[in-house]
């Protein structure tokens, strides 16, 4: 039960910041082709958000070995 | 750590790494560790409140002392960077803070690089200062080096819940007073009750919504530093169990940390801005 709880945590964990990066850094790049002028400000932004998407994923890859290493299968 | 058997286990290695320093008053007077085990509220984590202690001193004396140096001469490298960084944080309070307020910019200097020196004890190896400190308590190196140590330090004092809840309450606390102060009070309690829908047959629902966002606000800061930082750390131990080949990939996660690092201190300076600009403007 352990190993399918720790699999499923990472692997989502995975799925939803993959997905989170790919639109976050498909919208910056369009953005600063359209405007490159505006590319610093926004460069300053996707990180803020890549930090808010990283924690979350982070969190969870934390939780799950934990629950791995610590608490045993 | 002592209490499963004598062997070094990899899960009694990383409970050991992943404990506090607890101080407490019991009946015999000043205690540690595992007699703290059930003194409740007033544990005290001593090795989080001395490393954040120190570090805030590294901060505000280096600071200090660039700041009295200062010339309009050829600057050295240690003040570029000072002012590097005050210049970045004054851009970011400036961009995002609207309101006038002499406080904004110093806090956000401060919490940017105190969170950032804390978070920066990560990269120290997990081992060097919790055996030294067993080394100093006087045990020998079999009882180390088989995981029999009594003596417990955690460096990393954003991986102590104490610490990131401290950060954020202060933080919440302060959004509370600007929100009464430049509001007036009866500006601070209407945006909570008449906010998102204006109508008095709602004003309880408006209640709940309002006041769950507010709370949330400390909760989340706080996890989230928390959160990173504990599974860095956790990870970095983990690493350490391997054996020889730990040394590579150590690397390759600590430099992972050079971004993680500095990101999460930024992070947490400018949601404390934008909450703080978020409770000074009116709508």
């Amino acid at each position: 039960m352990t190993l399918i709880a720790v699999a499923i945590l990472i692997g989502l964990g995975a799925l939803g910041t993959a997905l989170g990066f790919g639109l976050l850094g498909g919208k910056f790049l369009e953005a600063s082709a359209r405007q490159p002028e505006l590319a610093p400000q926004l460069q300053v932004k996707m990180f803020i958000v890549a930090g808010l998407i990283d924690a979350i994923a982070m969190i969870g890859v934390g939780i799950a070995l934990y629950m791995l290493f610590v608490i045993g299968v | 750590m002592a209490a499963n058997g004598d062997t070094l286990t990899s899960q009694s290695y990383i409970q050991h790494h992943l404990t506090n320093a607890k101080a407490c008053f019991t009946d015999e007077g000043l205690s540690f560790n595992y007699a703290c085990s059930d003194a409740g509220f007033w544990t005290w984590h001593i090795d989080t409140l001395a490393w954040s202690i120190i570090l805030g001193l590294v901060f505000i004396l280096s600071f200090r002392s660039v700041a009295k140096k200062a010339s309009t001469g050829v600057p050295g490298k240690f003040q570029c960077a000072v002012e590097m960084i005050v210049e970045f944080v004054g851009k970011s309070v400036k961009d995002t803070y609207h309101g006038d307020s002499k406080l904004i910019a110093p806090l956000a200097l401060t919490i940017f690089m105190w969170v950032f020196l804390l978070n920066c004890m990560d990269w120290i190896p997990v081992d060097w200062v919790g055996t030294l400190s067993s080394l100093i308590a006087g045990e020998s190196w079999q009882t180390i080096e088989s995981g029999q140590s009594h003596v417990y330090h955690k460096i990393v004092p954003t991986t102590d819940l104490n610490m990131t809840f401290g950060l954020s309450f202060g933080v919440f606390a302060l959004m509370i007073f600007y929100g009464i102060k430049i509001k007036g009070v009866g500006g601070f309690l209407k945006e909570l009750y008449a906010h998102p829908f204006n109508t008095p047959w709602l004003y309880w629902f408006n209640l709940i919504l309002e006041t769950i966002a507010l709370i949330a606000k400390p909760v989340s800061l706080a996890l989230r530093l928390f959160g990173n930082l504990y599974a860095a750390e956790l990870i970095f131990i983990l690493i350490a169990t391997i054996g020889l080949y730990q040394l590579p990939v150590h690397f390759v996660w600590a430099a992972f940390h050079l971004l993680v690092i500095p990101l999460q201190a930024f992070i947490f300076m400018m949601l404390t801005i934008v909450y703080l600009s978020m409770m000074s403007e009116d709508h």
